[in-house]
């Protein structure tokens, strides 16, 4: 080692031993401590490990620390003390709601640092630019515009947090948000013992292969650092894992073959330096590529191979619902219109690669990593491990975004084995070319689809046939092919449908859950249809919607009546005078512009909240303590979307106390009881409505203790509940009362399991309590020359039933959107290419209109105080919003997602040669 | 760039932080040795890998820290920044490569990364090369045997290939004397809006005769063939267009003939050559303006 690198951090002199061509964002967080710098690419593609450097903005994963000498360099842990604005952009950043899952703020933070620094009246446009460095994938950058806006104006902040009257419906800040404007946050991968070995997977650099292990000893030997190699010898429990129970097929380590370019057959363990040494290459493994099947039509080929011995034709599942006579009622309808529309892969691109590491503690182990889904994790670890369940302690780590792709497992195995074996913590941290190799996509889907609609604008019938490519495992493909022929109809009343779907097995890498399962690609078919059908009508594709809304009386596709809390129609009716203004302005607008033309475009859409026809409760534990504080055991893990805040504030108002009392005990399968995934827009209706329960029960045993009636208020100071009712005024000191094995004064524990029915052989049934309802409207813009489109402004109408916390509505919102201009317009991964962030894309600052957001609150009686979900309904109508708009400017219907400008432009010339589109053909 | 702590090398396990060109020309003599400047190159290649043995950083090589503009020439040392080639005070003829500056990667990129670097890597994707092109410009090549001078458009010579011998640095960019009244644009196509891969892109220069009529113009286009090409029939044909009739207009086919776009994951080859057409006329006409 030469001499040490000295430079000044956060305003202190440090001096490190590092070689001087490490990463400064490794020597920060390695050697330093200091874990607030995030590192999300390695590769200056995402900006999270953005630092000061002499005041100049800088990826610290590409500085060699040599670089720094004699620098100063300020963090997030400095941006407080070091820099102007650092204080105030703390502030408005929580106030605005510009955090979600926190995995970006550091460096969006320290980027807004340095522009406000130089220019602290930044127009909007001038923060885009400053801002541009950083991605984020929770937030769609408004409210991050917004709260650097109000830092440079020194906008006062008032923090909500201690809401004395009513905390349901206040915009309350997010209640695990200053740690990560602090960086003190610990992700994934932050909090990693300093003795800890780490574990690299191998894995498969074919689609399809075959393999050899060689003499894995002599490697060993020949490797300093190297402690062990772990392969399916090693396994002591099932080498099997999967999401679903009865479909569990996928292989922690594969044997003898690989079915996915990235599929991991082997794993070393050793010190970190060793672990970063490795050329992978180098390790003893001898390759036999295979003959992959990619695509849907090589998979289904009559003579194409089985992928597993027990899925005949590569079909994992099929799908359907069905009801009436669609194809009788088709020939008699007015007008029908059909088409084909294909989507591509879509990577979730959560900014934190996956990370976790894991301890051994006598018979039990104990893993700390990156999740969305604690008791997945320990019921399928403890199989492969083969020990009990209760064996296995999960512990949620902050998790930097999830979307769908960490509820399966990726590190948790590896970790747990190696640890298990070597008696050492042992840490994971994917790459992100790992991550997006080996980890969970979107769907790829090819939907064919008819619809027909009377002269009276009366929808009639509905014909949907949808593959969907599953990859080489199932994930959560069976949910995929469930819930698809559900939705495909969307909210609309639709007397004879039938939709039928597939999900296919191939040679790419699973695909699984991502936000919407499947409904985000059918809406691209159904919601452009829809517009085709109105138009040949005649009819106003606003009004038409209107027309045909599903409302609180009339049937699903299923035959399901909600009864109640159906605010589909008023989310249309919000959008309308918008609609009328965009419309003509675009009109205007086209009328004076040849290359450049404007659209505006609608689309709608509902999602059922919570699994499709099973089992989905939750169970939420709130404690009251002797000191008068209140626990609340809040196993619903918060990936961004706050369930940290809406739980709280669910369970404090059905208490009937302040939500300033209450202390958040996060997700820990040893201290929070099960509440389920957070998946499936479900935990603010689920598990909030557990704690709403359980509120109420812990409410009702104070209550009782006072002999007080349902009415009475209650406070707590001093360590003593206060009941103050019509006709008792009760003062009870806690620390009076027996507590229980957790110390509890008093305590109450309560469960919610969504009201559903199984569905019949045609799909008939009530498949979910609730469903979410929503509208967007998008104004876009096409360089017809070029094929590029440019979203002007969405304006975003969603009937959430309650709005809990409108900041957090809003954020799943704008975050949705964000996803959704991603999907419509430039995301698509190719299994084996591209798999890092700048040959994928997803939106940055600058692709991220203005979203003005209406919420709608049409109560539903099952869920806490109304309330329904919003995490995935918020992304699914934006595309087709995007794409009918892309229409009304171009006269071109989008077939295939994205629309890339090259396919927009190819669309542009045969549109202008005259020949028209592959569904208008069909049309 | 951090300031230079002290006037001789820093050197450890492999790795030599020079501070003059004859440090810098003196390390790089070993077999198998790597240069790291602004690391934005560098670094994202190797993700997940080891680093290579023997780096020569020349980021603090005071010979290629500045921009000189002199009376015949402009000369930008190799290790000058993206945010540093924005800021500078240059005539309007480099307006192109201002702009490009400005695009390049992340405002964390320009901070750090060079414009050698960025010759050097040689991506046919790389928004510094069409501007210098339509300069005209030269790069020097030190190495410790001396200093040779080439052509930029001979220097780099093909998919990520150069003329860089191994033991030499891209210590300097020359560019000869550029008419006052020259003024070039940059353009940029990209599937966002933000930190992206041109799909194409191109630089422009035009100047003009006292008539208006156009006295020179220089056309390169980037990521549409192997590497960036200036559109030499073009260019002739552009050559005395009067006052008033833009550029745009002239465009045939034949002019974009040596072009051979590919496919890839970012677009389709056929549109290449028609955004490629769309973007020459484009920043032709933003470059006639003035």
């Amino acid at each position: 080692m030469g001499a040490p690198v000295a430079f000044i951090l956060n305003g202190k002199s440090v001096a490190v031993a590092a070689t001087p061509v490490s990463r400064l964002s490794f020597v920060l967080r390695h050697h330093l401590g200091h874990t607030g710098t995030k590192v999300g690419c390695d590769a200056g593609d995402c900006g999270a490990c953005t630092v000061l450097i002499d005041g100049a903005v800088a990826c610290a994963c590409m500085v060699p620390v040599a670089q720094a000498e004699g620098c100063r360099v300020v963090t997030v842990e400095g941006i407080s003390a070091h820099t102007r604005f650092g204080g105030a952009l703390q502030q408005a950043f929580l106030a605005q709601g510009a955090v979600q899952c926190g995995i970006c703020t550091p460096g969006m933070l320290i980027a807004a640092a340095a522009l406000l620094e130089a220019n602290p009246g930044a127009t909007e446009p001038e923060i885009e630019n400053g801002l541009s460095g950083v991605l984020c994938r929770c937030t769609g950058y408004r409210k991050i515009i917004a709260a650097v806006r109000d830092a440079g104006a020194g906008v006062e902040t008032m923090p909500v947090d201690a809401v004395q009257s009513a905390a349901v419906g206040a915009r309350v800040n997010r209640l695990d948000g200053l740690l990560k404007v602090t960086g003190e946050e610990a992700f994934g991968a932050d909090a990693m013992p300093a003795d800890a070995l780490y574990v690299r997977a191998i894995r498969s650099p074919y689609h399809h292969a075959a393999f050899e292990l060689r003499d894995l000893d002599a490697f060993l030997t020949a490797t300093p650092g190297l402690i062990r190699i772990l392969t399916v010898a090693d396994i002591p429990g099932r080498n099997l894992f999967g999401v679903i129970p009865a479909f569990a097929d996928q292989p922690v380590f594969a044997e003898a073959i690989t079915r996915f370019k990235g599929e991991a057959v082997a794993a070393v363990v050793g010190e970190l330096a060793a672990i970063d040494a490795l050329i992978l290459p180098n390790f003893p493994v001898t390759w036999t590529e295979l003959p992959p099947l990619l695509t849907l039509d090589q998979a289904l080929a009559n003579a194409a191979p089985c992928l597993h011995d027990n899925r005949p034709g590569n079909i994992l599942i099929r799908g359907r619902v069905a009801k009436g006579d669609p194809e009788a009622a088709l020939a008699t309808c007015d007008a029908v219109v059909s088409g084909m529309f294909e989507t591509g892969f879509v990577e979730h691109a959560y900014i934190e690669p996956e990370a976790g590491w894991a301890r051994r503690i006598g018979d039990r182990i104990e893993i700390t990593a990156s999740t969305q889904a604690p008791y997945l994790d320990r019921d399928d670890t403890a199989a492969i491990l083969g020990l009990p369940p209760e064996s296995v302690r999960i512990i949620p780590s902050a998790c930097g975004g999830g979307f769908g792709s960490k509820l399966d497992l990726s590190v948790q195995p590896f970790v747990a084995l190696a640890a298990w074996l070597t008696g050492r913590p042992v840490a994971m941290v994917y790459t992100r070319p790992e991550s997006i190799a080996s980890t969970t996509k979107r769907h790829p889907a090819r939907m064919t689809s008819r619809m027909g609609a009377n002269r009276d604008g009366r929808l009639v019938a509905m014909d949907f046939q949808g593959d969907f490519n599953t990859g080489a495992y199932s994930s959560w493909g069976p949910t995929v092919a469930n819930r698809v022929p559900v939705h495909a109809s969307g909210p609309y009343v639709v007397p004879h449908y039938r939709a039928q779907s597939r999900a296919v097995l191939t040679h790419c890498v699973p695909a699984g859950a991502f936000r919407g399962f499947g409904v985000p690609q059918t809406v691209i078919a159904q919601e452009q249809l829809l517009d085709a059908l109105a138009l040949k009508l005649g009819m106003d594709p606003l009004e038409f919607r209107i027309l045909n809304a599903l409302t609180d009386t009339t049937p699903t596709v299923t035959g399901q009546v909600m009864g109640d809390g159906v605010g589909f129609k008023e989310c249309l009716e919000a959008l309308r005078p918008r609609w009328r203004e965009a419309r003509r302005e675009a009109e205007a607008f086209n009328a004076g512009s040849t290359r450049l033309k404007r659209g505006a475009g609608i689309a709608g859409m509902f999602y059922g909240c919570g699994n499709t026809s099973l089992p989905n409760p939750s169970t939420i534990r709130i404690g009251l303590k002797p000191d008068g504080r209140i626990a609340l055991h809040q196993g619903a893990v918060d990936i961004g979307q706050g369930s940290n805040t809406v739980i709280a504030q669910i369970a404090a108002d059905a208490l009937g106390l302040p939500l300033s009392l209450v202390d958040l005990i996060p997700a820990d399968t040893d201290l929070t009881p099960d509440a389920g995934k957070t998946s499936a827009s479900r935990q603010t209706f689920v598990s909030g409505k557990a704690a709403e329960r359980a509120g109420l029960k812990l409410r009702a045993d104070i209550l009782r203790l006072a002999n007080a009636g349902p009415d009475a208020r209650l406070d707590i100071a001093d360590g003593n509940i206060l009941v103050n009712g019509p006709s008792v005024i009760r003062s009870i000191a806690l620390n009076t009362l027996d507590t229980d094995s957790r110390g509890y004064a008093l305590c109450a524990e309560a469960v919610f399991d969504p009201p559903t029915s199984p569905l019949d052989a045609n799909g008939q049934g009530s498949p979910y309590a609730v469903y979410g309802y929503g509208a967007h409207l998008a104004e876009i813009e096409v360089d017809t020359r070029l094929g590029t489109v440019r979203v002007l402004r969405i304006t975003a109408a969603h009937d959430v039933g309650r709005a809990i916390n409108p900041t957090l509505v809003e954020g799943q919102i704008e975050g949705g959107v964000a996803q959704g201009i991603g999907m419509a317009l430039m995301e698509e991964y190719l299994p084996g290419r591209g798999e890092n962030l700048h040959d994928y894309l997803i939106p940055t600052i600058g692709d991220v209109p203005r979203i003005d957001s209406i919420l709608v609150e049409c109560a539903s009686s099952v869920g806490p105080f109304g309330a329904k979900g919003i995490g995935e309904q918020a992304l699914i109508p934006t595309a087709p919003a995007i794409f009918n708009a892309i229409h009304h400017a171009t006269g071109v219907r989008v077939t295939r997602a994205p629309a890339t400008p090259d396919r927009l432009r190819a669309w542009i010339v045969e549109r202008e040669a005259g020949r028209e589109s592959l569904s208008l053909a069909l049309m | 760039m951090g300031p230079v702590a002290n006037e001789r090398a820093t050197a450890c396990q492999g790795y030599v932080r020079a501070r003059s060109l004859s440090e810098a020309v003196a390390a790089m003599a070993g077999q198998g040795t790597h240069i790291l400047c602004g690391g934005t190159d560098v670094y994202p290649a190797l993700v997940g890998k080891p680093m290579p043995a023997r780096l020569v950083d020349v980021s603090a090589v005071a010979e290629m820290r500045a921009i000189d503009v002199t009376g015949s020439a402009v000369r930008i040392g190799g290790a000058v920044t993206w945010t540093e080639i924005a800021a500078a005070r240059l005539p309007p003829a480099f307006r192109a490569l201002q702009q490009a500056a400005r695009q390049i990667g992340s405002i964390q990129v320009q901070n750090r990364g060079t414009i050698a670097g960025n010759l050097c890597n040689a991506s046919p994707a790389a928004d510094g090369v069409p501007p210098l092109l339509v300069l005209d410009a030269e790069v020097e090549l030190a190495s410790a045997g001396g200093v040779r001078r080439m052509r930029l458009a001979d220097f780099i010579t093909g998919y990520r290939k150069t003329a860089l011998r191994p033991d030499e640095i891209l210590s300097s960019v020359l560019v000869p004397k550029t008419p006052d009244n020259a003024c070039s644009a940059f353009v940029k196509l990209g599937a966002r809006k933000y930190l992206v891969i041109s799909i194409v892109m191109v630089a422009a220069l035009v100047r003009k005769d006292v008539s208006g009529a156009i006295a020179v113009a220089r056309v390169a286009v980037g990521s549409a063939s192997e590497k960036a090409l200036r559109l030499d029939l073009l260019e002739r044909d552009l050559g005395g267009l009067a006052k008033g009739r833009p550029p745009s207009s002239v465009l045939r086919a034949e002019h974009f003939a040596n072009l051979k776009p590919i496919a890839d994951g970012r677009a389709t080859a056929e549109y290449r050559s028609q955004a490629a057409w769309q973007l020459v006329g484009d920043a032709l006409d933003q470059a006639a303006e003035g």
